[in-house]
């Protein structure tokens, strides 16, 4: 390329860029700086200064002895590792049992997967509020009624079934973008080396995990990937069901109460933004790790 | 020639389907009939699964409850009205102007990504990439000071902003210009054509699909991003209706039935949008994923 129309590439590629870098950088990239330089600081709310006096890693340090921290963390983790291979495996499921469906039937159920995320958090948290209810949930009503349990439970006041509780919801929520995914991935499987191997005598299943799934393994990493960001960051189904009580506090409530609520703590935003980045390290890690893990198959 | 292979799986695998999607369907029933419901039905220890009488009390009690002025401009408030219409109206504002701003800018950085050689622009992908894959949620606590700096807080645009700088559309956009043929747009720069003409009148068609996909997908988050609103807006005036609706629910959590009518205005408009539009977003899902 000769200069001159390097030189006008050069001028078009940055002006298309302008508008959108500005957004970017102003909005995504200085926060983020904001928030790793913070977190080594004891940046807090009142001050005026944004970004506090330099405390090298002592909130990192003190954070391995919050115990509060480590219970969220724990909690995050929980709650990771059951919804993501839930979460996969449901999807899976129903996109190969709708895919070769009628195209209105395969709309219709793609669709009503989809709705509890279109429906936002807060409608949902309400109403499953309702649900879980002691007194007047269906949950008490309909489980009593077939006899699982023979008196009413506090689902979401009992430590021993609130995370549970969270994480049913969680799950009604994830699998919506996960099974679009899937459909249209398994719709993409090339047709010809599924009428070889069917030739060759493969069963359905044998196609399926031996030709269909090596083939899907992009999706399927994606689908691991979003999913894995979003179990991370359960915020809404916390605060708005049990405010981090009853052994479900998480990892992101934690940073909100610390930056929000009164407490000793509050306003500490240096030490909130330190979990910020052990969340984030956390999630590059097991985002890397699937990568990996994937490449290797 | 189709096969017929009605095996028994698949009548098993389709029945357990069809309950399944009862299921998911059955809170957004929860919501619909509970805002109608009256006192009584509600408050059933047997719960009420069809409604013996409907009423618009609940709404009444919604609209009753707090007021606000129907709108602000320039610091001019207009006439009184129930807060949860403000708060409607501000909703629909924020996921208007945050769709509408996503949509330009990214479809010009997608452009610019896909068919420009510029100096620098794998590293500018490879940024774009990094940020997408970092928690967004993590940087909310530092925006909160950013934006206060920039006394833009407690106001919809410390909440629409943040929603145009995630570089989601902009891989979203790049994704759909790469099918942009070459030849065509070197075709238009010989005709004299300038840079900005190319833009509207040959890129711009050719992603309408992308754009509109971009569009609906940036709607039906904004409208959702629950998160982001609680940090950014304080006042009631600048509500959006699903926070308004958390906040009831934090005052007020023993009526139902007005929680109900709230959650019925926070989700039915949105899933209405979601039902019209329904082609485009699934569109965007895949597109977002290929190649990824």
């Amino acid at each position: 390329m000769s200069r001159a129309l390097q030189r006008r590439e050069n001028i078009a590629g940055y002006l298309f860029m302008l508008p959108s870098l500005i957004f970017f950088a102003g909005f995504v990239i200085i926060p983020m700086v904001i928030c790793i330089l913070t977190s080594l600081t004891d940046a807090n709310m009142h001050d005026k200064s944004v970004l506090g006096s330099f405390i090298g890693l002592k909130n990192f340090v003190e954070l391995w002895q919050d115990a509060t921290f480590l219970e969220a963390l724990r909690n995050t983790f929980l709650i990771v590792i059951v919804s993501v291979p839930a979460v996969c495996a449901f999807s899976l499921w129903v996109g190969s049992a709708i895919y070769k469906m009628h195209s209105a039937a395969l709309s219709a159920f793609r669709c009503i997967f989809y709705l509890p995320v279109v429906t936002g958090s807060v409608a949902v948290t309400v109403v499953w509020k309702w649900m879980y209810n002691n007194y007047y949930g269906i949950f008490n009503y309909v489980l009593k009624g077939v006899g699982v349990i023979d008196k009413n439970i506090n689902w979401l006041g009992d430590s021993k079934t609130a995370l549970w509780c969270i994480i049913l919801i969680l799950f009604t929520t994830s699998v919506g973008q996960p099974i679009v995914l899937y459909v249209s991935a398994l719709g993409n499987v090339d047709q010809t080396l599924i009428e070889a191997a069917e030739v060759d005598g493969a069963t359905d299943m044998q196609a399926f995990w031996r030709v269909k799934w090596p083939q899907m393994m992009p999706t399927t990493l994606y689908i691991l990937v979003i999913t894995t960001i979003n179990s991370f960051q359960c915020f809404a189904l916390i605060q708005l069901l049990t405010s981090g009580g009853s052994g479900t506090n998480t990892v992101m409530y934690y940073i909100y109460y610390t930056a929000f609520k009164l407490t000793e703590q509050s306003g500490h935003f240096g030490y909130a933004n330190a979990m910020g980045v052990i969340l984030a390290i956390f999630i590059g890690a097991l985002s890397a790790l699937q990568f990996k893990l994937a490449e290797e198959k | 020639m189709k096969k017929k292979n009605i095996s028994a799986y698949r009548i098993v695998s389709t029945v357990i389907l069809i309950i399944l999607a009862f299921l998911f369907l059955f809170p957004l029933y929860w919501i619909v009939t509970g805002a109608f419901k009256t006192g009584q039905d509600i408050n059933s220890v047997t719960p009420v699964f069809i409604p013996t009488e409907l009423t618009l009390n609940n709404f009444a009690k919604l609209f009753a409850k707090r007021s606000a002025p129907l709108f602000r401009i320039f610091g001019a408030a207009g006439p009184n009205a129930p807060a949860a219409i403000r708060w409607l109206i501000n909703t629909v504002f924020m996921s208007v102007m945050a769709m509408i701003l996503t949509c330009a800018t990214a479809s010009m950085a997608g452009y610019a990504l896909a068919k420009k050689r510029f100096n620098g622009r794998v590293f500018m992908f490879s940024l774009i990439i990094c940020a997408m894959a970092l928690p967004k949620q993590v940087i909310l606590i530092p925006l909160l000071k950013e934006m206060s700096a920039l006394k833009l807080y407690d106001t919809l645009w410390a909440v629409i902003f943040p929603t145009v700088g995630w570089p989601f559309g902009v891989f979203l956009m790049k994704q759909f210009s790469e099918g942009i043929p070459g030849e065509i747009l070197e075709a238009t720069r010989i005709d004299g054509a300038s840079e900005l003409k190319t833009f509207t009148t040959v890129v711009v068609p050719m992603i309408k699909p992308g754009i509109g996909a971009l569009a609906i997908f940036t709607f039906i988050n904004s409208w959702n991003d629950y998160f982001m609103q609680l940090i950014m807006l304080a006042s009631g005036e600048f509500f959006t209706i699903p926070l308004g609706i958390a906040t009831l629910q934090a005052e007020t959590s023993i009526d139902l039935g007005l929680l109900m009518a709230g959650a019925a205005l926070a989700s039915v408009p949105i899933i209405i949008v979601f039902l019209i539009f329904q082609k485009y977003f699934t569109q965007g899902i895949t597109m977002g994923a290929v190649k990824g």
